[in-house]
């Protein structure tokens, strides 16, 4: 009735390996954010201070519900950090491995260039370099399927987006050539 | 019978060519969404959403829903085909969808996880449809302490009824409630928190920070893991939909407890993940043969699938006739609606009838046309999982960049959803939860309004939370649950000290 001898396999030749050593804790990764959200509660408790936290004529003022906001939150970051230093142990798994690391920095950088080229190309031109480069840098794909996919893709975006629907992108040099 | 009427209207409404083929439309959308690891339910409406703001509002909620459901549906593709919850609330089902699948009924088990879905949304469609105006007539009487109050609630329960670590929680909705706070005050005009940066004059807009959290952050916790596959191909027959069907009755109280338990929780912001466990589990346990659960049986299909459904389609009953999203997913659409120009809340059945109607109709006739797509379309879906990676994370990062400059046309906003992206990433990787970050961010201002003008009203006394009984009862509800743990551990310290452990002697 149901055909499982028709079987999908993908596979994935650059998993990152199960031994790699670990870069960072948890329990430091943990303690870093508490001291980070700290310090947001403490530069936002204060902008709310100065920008008044008391009761005027027409009720509380602007900084008053923000400024006990940045106190729970200072308060439940101060509570966090506490008990991750004290804890003895259970928090000292891996955050993250090299390998592992290393795939996300494989996403990250051309995901951070790409918004860096969208400013500059326009979202078409950054979205087309974006496709076919990790497509085929990462992915070890063909050229010509990285390209085609690429381009495919890109315009199908720019005519949903741009013809059909009417919401504007930003747009480069290219696009400009173009008289779009 | 009022609400059957109007019903009636609201399918009216919907008979258009134009939204039947939004409607298929958003369903396919929605299943790819599901089937796609990195992508899920609240990001593939938060990516999308762009495209609906030059619909009317109809029309648009439509298309964002049927998307919604569509995600639903396709979950359990992959979890029975993959043994790969596409979304967190399809584990459950890979308990037994898989099995079954390595047992050579995949289609039966497909068949299962399909209709049982229906069922669930069709059981919490219909409580909408006759409880929602019952509340929303019932909340047209709310001042702000009552609105108030009612947030208070919804805040406190993920605080005091969350598996995650109390402050952990407290961070996230506080983090969610500042953030919504940043930019022009609404009430004096005044700015805050801004720093003087003219970029965030506007205010950090949350779908962009919904892109980030959950499309950018899920794109690199994907990329963690090893990406390989393998699982089965499953074609659906006319003949084995129909075998199932002709079981169904046999399962009538798994059904009913499933889709009672997804309701109920779906309702309370606890969710369809927990639902869809709880639905598990209760079947097992009511099982005259618990042993067999997990080597392929379908109730075990079944159960997790109803709940899931029930619990994802029951989270709008809240949003609609309060304006109160029940999950992350319905914060979103709340999102949208204030993006249409509409005020959540019981106004809504009141002011824009049509609307409220139009999407209530829609939600049953997406569902029985989302059942007929995925039951013959399995096979084309199963093998968008062949796609390389690779090809698929870019267009993923593509989308999520074009949504999140649409909705507000500013190049800061795309730089905004990447640094949400690295505070998912970290957040999901140190067990802070997202989803009372999503609801603080989407609730923030109208829960500030409401406490303001609740404030102004009384002349700075809190006792206004108090001030008659339904007020007093919600704001007292919504601080025992907040100290809830807490009360849990002095009950049974108390009730340890009143009945001391019998001394053997």
């Amino acid at each position: 009735m149901s055909n499982t001898d028709l079987e999908i396999i993908v596979e994935d030749p650059t998993a990152p390996e199960d031994d790699s050593p670990s870069v960072v804790s948890t329990r430091t990764v943990e303690i870093i954010a508490s001291l980070v959200l700290l310090a947001l509660a403490i530069v936002l408790g204060f902008d709310n201070w100065r920008t008044g936290i008391a009761w005027d004529s027409t009720g509380p003022q602007p900084g008053y519900f923000p400024f006990y906001l940045s106190v729970i939150l200072g308060g439940a970051s101060l509570y966090g950090l506490i008990t991750t230093f004290f804890a003895r142990s259970g928090s000292s798994d891996t955050f993250v491995t090299r390998a592992q690391l290393r795939r996300v920095a494989l996403v990250f950088v051309p995901t951070a260039l790409f918004c860096l080229a969208t400013q500059f190309l326009g979202i078409y031109v950054a979205s087309f370099v974006l496709i076919a480069g990790f497509m085929r840098m990462v992915g070890k794909i063909a050229l010509w399927k990285s390209l085609l996919t690429a381009f495919v893709f890109t315009a199908i975006m720019f005519v949903t987006f741009d013809v059909a629907f009417d919401v504007i992108m930003p747009k480069g040099p290219i696009e400009s050539a173009l008289g779009r | 019978m009022e609400a059957f009427g109007l019903l009636m209207h609201g399918f009216a409404v919907l008979m258009t060519w134009k939204i039947i083929s939004l409607m298929v439309v958003g369903l396919v959308l929605g299943i790819f969404v599901g089937v796609l690891p990195g992508l899920g339910g609240p990001n593939g409406v938060a990516i999308l959403l762009p495209l609906t703001f030059t619909m009317d509002p109809t029309s648009a909620i439509v298309m964002l829903s049927c998307i919604y459901w569509g995600a639903l549906f396709g979950g359990a593709i992959t979890s029975i085909l993959f043994n790969i919850p596409g979304e967190a609330w399809s584990v459950a089902t890979t308990f037994d969808g898989y099995p079954m699948a390595q047992q050579g009924k995949a289609a039966e088990a497909l068949t299962a996880a399909f209709t049982s879905s229906f069922i669930g949304s069709l059981v919490a469609v219909m409580l909408i449809t006759f409880l929602a105006p019952m509340i929303s007539s019932f909340a047209l009487k709310f001042g702000p302490p009552e609105f108030f109050a009612v947030y208070l609630l919804t805040f406190c329960s993920f605080v005091g009824l969350g598996r995650e670590a109390k402050h952990k929680t407290v961070i996230s909705m506080a983090l969610g409630l500042l953030i919504a706070g940043i930019g022009m005050d609404t009430v004096s005009g005044n700015l805050r928190m801004t720093f003087g940066s003219d970029n965030l004059l506007r205010g950090i807009n949350f779908l962009v920070a919904v892109i980030g959290l959950f499309g950018i952050s899920e794109i690199l916790l994907t990329m963690e893991e090893r990406l390989a596959l393998r699982g089965h191909a499953a074609k659906i027959s006319l003949r084995t939909v129909l075998k199932v069907w002709m079981d169904l009755p046999k399962y009538w109280v798994t059904l009913l407890r499933s889709s009672v338990i997804g309701c109920w929780l779906g309702i309370t912001p606890g969710g369809a993940i927990a639902a869809s466990f709880m639905g598990y589990n209760l079947a097992k346990r009511f099982s005259k043969d618990p042993e067999s659960f997990g080597k392929g049986r379908i109730e075990g299909v079944f159960a997790p699938e109803t709940a899931a459904h029930a619990s994802g389609t029951a989270a709008l009953l809240p949003m609609l006739a309060l304006g109160i999203p029940g999950s992350g997913t319905a914060a979103i659409l709340l999102g949208g609606l204030m993006v249409w120009g509409l005020n959540p809340g019981p106004l809504l059945f009141v002011e824009h009838k049509d609307f409220v109607w139009g999407l209530i109709a829609s939600m049953y006739l997406g569902n029985v046309v989302g059942l007929v797509i995925v039951l013959t379309t399995v096979p084309v879906f199963a093998s968008i999982l062949r796609v390389p990676f690779a090809a698929v994370a870019p267009m993923i990062v593509v989308s999520c960049a074009i949504g999140a400059y649409a909705i507000q046309n500013a190049m800061f906003d795309i730089w905004l959803m990447l640094g949400f992206g690295v505070v998912g990433y970290v957040f999901k990787k140190i067990g802070i939860p997202l989803a009372p970050f999503t609801l603080a961010l989407v609730l923030g201002s109208r829960a500030e309004d409401a406490f303001r003008l609740a404030m102004i009203g009384s002349g700075g006394s809190v006792g206004v939370f108090w001030s008659n009984g339904l007020v007093g009862t919600i704001t007292t509800l919504a601080i025992t649950l907040l100290f809830w743990p807490l009360i849990d551990r002095a009950f049974t310290a108390v009730a340890r000290i009143w009945r001391p452990t019998p001394v053997t002697t």
